[in-house]
């Protein structure tokens, strides 16, 4: 039995037509929902059909007299409407006090139609006759007579007198710093000539001699080497390197050492990383399902590649967001969008597509925007953005940029991966051809492709199929394009990804063929085990332009269900104009970002170098530059710096060079207690800044110290062993975690997989972002979290055993000897007489210790083959210096 | 205050706070002549995590949270719909059911009747379901809310809706906010507690992250096996002894640098291992639960199944709360029935009926109820309309996701109980009285702590942010 019931827009405007004041509105709001409570009744059915077509009714009608604007329109629209929608903010994107502007409409579309006074957006708005709204929202509302006014202006052809408009036009001039191109400005004069090294001292002294205050002095030899290698390679230096730099008497000994760890390919793992954090990379989907992403390294790989390479920052820039649009695009070159491939994907089976599909889309322009322009770009998804001039508007235009993309995946094979795999490529695919027939997959398949697509057709037909279909459509990226797709045009991957998901999902009808799920279940096996052996290649995500792309909308108040009016690609414009000839599409985007004149990119780039040396940005917010971004400390040297960044050709490692043999890089980084009030965030840089390690470099510390660490360059993830059951954190026991064997147990932190919904816990604990958005710089907290984990982890009390294993092998057989080294290993430098007095009597009393307790002695694995109660007291030993806040800190 | 000037203070707070307890008094003497200050000069009124007070008098202390994750449905269990019996079976007109947001079936979906048995519970006469006869005895201490609504139809952005007040990744959790405007009263545990039972949730740590926050206020997770917190344990071979005398060397070589540097982060480093050692003690003494009678183990049903894990969680955490610990939040998973309604729901009830029923009778009679505000629900509720998965299986039939109406309850600090907040129409479509969006929940549940919820706000990103977003209202009609 079905009843055609009125809609609650209908009895409302009914109401409206006889004195609409809100409490009315409301009561008949409950009135209808009570309607809806006893719906089924036939009173609801004889109101509903009275009311049937009651939506006209609604307007009060248009006056009767002849309309002026300014007379009679204009006070209206100033009184009621400017203070939204006027010179000062435009609402929505309307904008009521010009002409051309008001006539344009907003973000909704057209806002007047000249002629049809009823279908005006405006005219429906101040008659509330729009779904939970009505304008303006507070204050008081427009009378009957107001909106007659206006409704008959409007049928009248809303006629605009061109001298109605006396507001200035242009938008106000851009006065922000940080919108203006930098400016390299000679460095300046100072007093104490003999303290600068390059021009970056020159900036940083005279500021320190305007405020009275001496830089410190330079570190101490061991300190730097430490410092350096940290910084540019993430890992301490070993005893014969340091001892090889206390040596080195030649003047450039430590442009030498500079130039070598820039040199070594550990520097990319170490500089990726911020980049990874830039791009929120992980191994896995988010949200509920999290499933993991298994090619994700691939572009991880790719950024350490070219970060070891130096890379031009500009082709950096330019192949991860359009390298697959640069002509003859290398694998290498698309492999590198991987960039923009980081974004979240909700594969809950109810998820909503489309808003999915945003999601992304959002994600990828407030990434873009973080990353290159240091601008909270975001702001703008929902509304013109509050503090910078940036619209709603062109926040759809810049995403109307990935619009016209769409994911794709390739095969990406790394150097060695293809020839065995061409070789074998025949008999693997003869080899699956084979299974695949003999287990009459082909028509099994047929007839459940059959089945979605009918499903897809006849929604509501069959509820177990509707159910099938929604499931497959969220977990095959693409899935019904393939589908769609006759199986004659369909390329190998897809048909190989379609077949496989078939044999795993089955569907309701095989799904009861008992005798039948058993052949599939033996069919995925066999397919695993050929899978297993056959050489893969590795395989990237991707981006590629997509040949008929949606239409893009701005969204209203962001929400994906309301499509505004429709915007075309551009940058933003008053920040630096297009180009007027190049195509609309990623690659003029990428070229805008990183063209000379962009007043944002360089500054931005540098100064998140600049931030990885010093602990913190000559601007602060790095990842706000806008107003509400905190100024530079130095605004020359930021420029300078800027400038000098492209001038070189845009090489991250010459910055880098440049920065780290500056005096300024080099001076001590000791607290300085007279300073302490006067400057207590270090901004004048009268020192270096004292900084506890990142998560990834406090893991690879222990490792290397310990030697256990594997030094290989690139590749796969690792899973490295974590508390049992930690994964069963994630949604329905569907994370897994299958722990890393042998030497890929330790591997650096950066390799770890990055399970989004059950990250490793060390990493969070030490301050690792989360990977759901774009992370500009890292915090670094202190926590009882992280004593607990550096003291009892596994991971780190085995690192302290390797520890004392390698102080009983490498060392000299005497305790003195023995504590100078381990000290050295971890440290770098040599310990102090108070210092090596309290570990000798920590190490005596354990060593007393354990030999009266064989037991305990016993309970340690034996370090080192010595005997079991040295070796348990120099396992404690370790664990102290590796609990060292020296240990976890670059000074 | 932005996350500089918070590191900034926090360094050196932290650090005296713990030497004003008894740790590392040889370090504060060596940084009192470092600095050249008197202590009172530089000891703050208070640390990240020290108690602070709200903006006016709170009615409660401490919140404990169950999350009953994946949906429960009010239809069966708190919002009771004979209407529907007279359709069941049968589609709704489009007019109806065009403006729901359904996740998987569509919206001529057939209603699907509750099988259950509602009966008045209490002097209030509460309507309850007969799954739920544990609750139904605390009736008169509860606030059952039937108006509750959220904008999200999928799991994981209606938690995080439901926890961070935008389904945006990155902001603070509801616990993380209370501890950073409440700190904490303990000394020796995290002042937010996690703990789970059942699978786990679509959420999974975004559920309790301290987002832009400073991390001292992320939800510390208490495992059900293991370590209660990640690595508590000493590794194998290292006794307490052992740990302590390490702690010791380490203090004293920290003490050594902080010399040499002046690096006040070094206190805080030293004073974190020492509250690291601490609750090393405290939470053995906290896991056992061998000082508990009888009668309050088998109130909350610790020893038998099915209760035996929501129970545990449940008795922990009036421990917990005993001790001071500000927000404590029990996850239960999954509530999620798109199918099978009967059995799994069946299920859920028969864990944790009896141990969340005990939970407000055990903090009623030691007076903890009043200063602890309980709440019960999930991110959203479920449809009246049936969905089916296997059509030729009888009693497969579940619901699906409904975020347009719902219910949760209350208790305890601040709560009017013994009521029922709100009403939705004869269909459980929607709701007709007194909506309660998940922001108004929140606003709430901030004022019941003694909060503004427009003023408890955090700089980032150039903006202040709070809970609620840029939404919210307190319902005065939960408050007592």
């Amino acid at each position: 039995m079905y009843f055609r019931l009125h809609e609650p827009r209908i009895l409302l405007s009914w109401k409206v037509e006889s004195g609409y004041n809100r409490a009315k509105l409301m009561s008949w709001a409950r009135r209808y929902s009570i309607l809806v409570g006893c719906s089924l009744g036939v009173g609801a059915m004889v109101l509903a059909s009275s009311l049937g077509s009651a939506a006209e009714p609604a307007l009060p009608p248009p006056a009767r007299e002849r309309i002026d604007f300014a007379r009679h329109v204009e006070p209206i629209f100033k009184a009621k409407c400017y203070a939204c929608h006027g010179p000062a903010q435009q609402m929505n994107g309307l904008r009521l006090d010009q002409r051309e502007a008001a006539l344009a409409g907003g973000y909704s579309g057209a806002a007047i139609k000249p002629g049809d006074s009823a279908g005006s957006l405006l005219v429906r708005m101040v008659a509330g006759l729009e779904k939970g709204k009505i304008m303006p929202p507070a204050g008081p509302r427009l009378s009957p007579k107001e909106i007659g006014i206006l409704r008959a202006w409007i049928d009248q052809g809303a006629v605009w007198p061109e001298s109605s408009a006396p507001v200035a036009t242009s938008k106000p001039a851009v006065a922000h710093w940080a919108f203006r191109p930098p400016v390299k400005r000679d460095p300046p004069a100072v007093r104490q000539r003999a303290w600068v090294r390059n021009p970056i001292d020159a900036f940083i002294l005279a500021r320190l001699e305007a405020e009275g205050i001496q830089p410190s002095p330079e570190a101490p030899r061991t300190t730097l080497i430490r410092r350096l290698s940290l910084d540019l390679i993430g890992l301490p230096p070993t005893p014969a390197e340091v001892d090889e730099f206390l040596t080195d008497n030649r003047p450039d000994a430590y442009e030498r050492l500079v130039d070598r760890l820039l040199a070594s390919p550990h520097f990319g793992e170490k500089w990726a990383r911020h980049w990874l954090d830039l791009a929120h990379y992980a191994d896995s989907d988010g949200y509920e399902k999290d499933l993991p992403r298994p090619h994700a390294w691939r572009w991880r790989h790719w950024v350490i590649e070219a970060l070891n390479r130096d890379m031009p920052f500009d082709q950096f820039t330019i192949e991860q967001i359009a390298g697959d649009l640069l002509p003859g695009a290398t694998v290498e070159q698309k492999v590198a969008t991987g960039f923009l491939r980081n974004t979240l994907t909700n594969r809950e089976a109810g998820v909503d597509r489309e808003e999915t599909r945003l999601e992304q889309l959002v994600t990828r322009v407030n990434t873009v925007g973080t990353t290159w322009l240091g601008l909270t770009v975001g702001c703008a998804q929902c509304h013109d953005h509050k503090y910078d001039p940036i619209t709603q508007r062109e926040y759809y235009q810049l995403l109307a940029y990935f619009e016209r993309a769409e994911e794709d995946e390739i095969d990406a094979p790394l150097p060695g991966e293809i020839g065995p795999y061409l070789r074998a490529l025949p008999d693997y695919r003869r080899k699956r051809q084979e299974l695949l027939t003999q287990y009459n997959i082909p028509a099994l398949q047929a007839e459940w492709e059959r089945n979605l697509r009918d499903a897809a057709a006849n929604p509501g037909r069959r509820l177990d199929w509707d159910f099938q279909f929604t499931s497959f459509r969220v977990m095959v990226d693409a899935g019904e394009k393939m589908l769609h797709t006759p199986l004659e045009e369909r390329s190998e991957r897809h048909q190989r990804r379609l077949t496989d998901y078939f044999i795993r999902n089955p569907g309701p009808d095989f799904g009861k063929d008992k005798e039948l799920m058993g052949k599939l279940k033996e069919l995925r096996e066999k397919l695993d085990k050929l899978d297993a052996e056959f050489p893969a290649l590795s395989q990237a995500p991707v981006l590629v332009e997509n040949p008929r792309p949606p239409k893009t909308y701005v969204r209203v108040r962001g929400d994906y269900r309301r499509k505004g009016v429709a915007v075309e690609p551009r940058p933003i414009t008053w920040l630096l104009p297009a180009p007027n000839d190049a195509p609309p599409n990623r690659l003029t985007l990428a070229r805008w970002l990183v063209s000379r004149d962009n007043p944002l990119t360089a500054r931005v780039a540098v100064n998140r170098i600049w931030q990885e040396l010093f602990g913190r940005g000559l601007v602060l917010t790095s990842e706000d530059f806008g107003t509400q971004g905190e100024r530079p400390s130095h605004p020359e040297l930021l420029d300078w710096l800027a400038v000098e960044f492209m001038d070189r050709g845009w090489s991250i490692k010459q910055t880098i060079r440049l920065i780290v043999t500056s005096a300024t890089y080099r001076q001590s980084s000791n607290a300085r207690p007279e300073l302490e009030s006067r400057d207590p965030d270090n901004r004048l840089l009268a020192r270096q800044s004292r900084l506890r390690l990142q998560a990834e470099l406090i893991r690879d510390s222990a490792l290397a110290v310990s030697g256990l660490l594997n030094p290989e360059i690139g590749g796969r993830s690792i899973r490295p062993p974590q508390p049992a059951d930690l994964e069963k954190l994630g949604y329905a026991n569907s994370v897994k975690w299958p722990e890393s064997q042998g030497k890929d147990r330790y591997r650096r932190g950066v390799y770890i997989h990055f399970q989004r919904t059950v990250p490793y816990p060390q990493l969070m604990n030490f301050d690792a972002p989360d990977a759901n958005v774009a992370c500009s710089r890292r915090r670094r907290s202190n926590t009882p979290l992280q004593a607990l984990n550096l003291l009892n982890d596994p991971v780190f009390f085995e690192a302290a055993i390797a520890l004392a294993d390698r102080v009983l092998r490498e060392a000299p057989p005497r305790t003195e000897a023995r504590l100078e080294y381990a000290f050295r290993l971890c440290l770098a430098r040599s310990p102090s007489p108070r210092e090596r007095e309290r570990l000798m009597r920590f190490f005596n009393e354990q060593l007393d210790l354990m030999k009266a307790d064989a037991k305990a002695a016993a309970l340690y694995p034996a370090a080192g083959g010595a005997d079991p109660a040295e070796g348990a007291a120099w396992t404690a030993v370790s664990r102290v210096l590796l609990n060292l806040d020296e240990f976890i800190t670059r000074e | 205050m932005t996350w500089e000037e918070f590191q900034r203070i926090q360094t050196r707070r932290s650090f005296f706070r713990q030497c004003a307890c008894g740790v590392g008094t040889a370090a504060l003497a060596h940084l009192l002549g470092l600095e050249g200050r008197t202590l009172a000069a530089i000891l703050p009124r208070d640390n990240p995590l020290a108690p602070k007070q709200p903006h006016f008098a709170p009615r409660a202390k401490n919140v404990i949270f169950m999350f009953m994750e994946g949906g429960p449905s009010q239809i069966d269990l708190f919002d009771p719909k004979p209407a529907l019996q007279k359709y069941h079976g049968q589609s709704l007109p489009e007019s109806l059911t065009k403006d729901l947001q359904l996740a998987f079936i569509k919206p001529t979906a057939a209603v699907l009747a509750s099988p259950r048995v509602f009966k008045p519970a209490g002097q209030c006469g509460m309507e309850l379901s007969d799954w739920l006869p544990h609750l139904a005895t605390v009736a008169d201490d509860i606030c059952l809310v039937r108006s509750m609504h959220t904008d999200a139809f999928n799991h994981h952005p209606g938690q995080l809706l439901l926890f961070t007040g935008s389904t945006q990744f990155g902001r603070p959790t509801l616990g993380a906010w209370v501890v950073y405007g409440l700190g904490s009263e303990s000394q020796n545990l995290p002042g937010f507690v996690v703990l789970t039972s059942g699978v786990g949730t679509s959420g999974g740590a975004t559920n309790f992250s301290s987002g832009f926050l400073p991390s001292h206020y992320q939800g510390v997770l208490f495992r059900s096996q293991g370590d209660p917190i990640l690595y508590l344990s000493n590794p194998p071979g290292v006794t307490r002894e052992l740990q302590r005398a390490s702690l010791d060397a380490l203090r004293d070589l920290n003490e050594e640098r902080l010399q040499a540097t002046g690096d006040m982060e070094i206190a805080s480093r030293i004073a974190a291992y020492e509250l690291a050692f601490r609750m090393q003690m405290a939470a053995p003494e906290l896991l056992d639960f061998s000082d508990e009678p009888a009668h309050i183990r088998e109130m909350y049903g610790v020893d038998k199944e099915p209760t035996r894990p929501f129970a545990v969680n449940c008795l922990l955490a009036r421990r917990l709360v005993e001790r001071g610990v500000r927000f404590v939040m029990l996850m239960h998973a999954s509530w999620d029935d798109h199918s099978e309604l009967n059995k799994k729901l069946k299920r859920n009830c028969d864990i944790t009926d009896q141990p969340a029923a005990a939970l407000i009778r055990d903090l009623k009679q030691r007076g903890l109820l009043e200063e602890t505000l309980v709440i019960w629900g999930g991110e959203f509720g479920r449809t009246p309309l049936a969905e089916i998965r296997k059509p030729e299986e009888a009693d497969n039939a579940g619901r699906d996701h409904h975020p347009m109406a719902y219910s949760m309850w209350l208790a305890g600090g601040g709560i009017k109980g013994g009521q029922v907040v709100g009403k939705t129409d004869d269909l459980g479509l929607k709701i007709v009285e007194d909506p309660i969006h998940v922001h108004d929940l929140q606003a709430t549940i901030l004022h019941c702590l003694g909060f503004d919820h427009t003023r408890l706000t955090y700089r980032h990103m150039g903006r202040d942010f709070r809970l609620t977003d840029v939404a919210g209202h307190v319902v005065k009609k939960l408050l007592a």
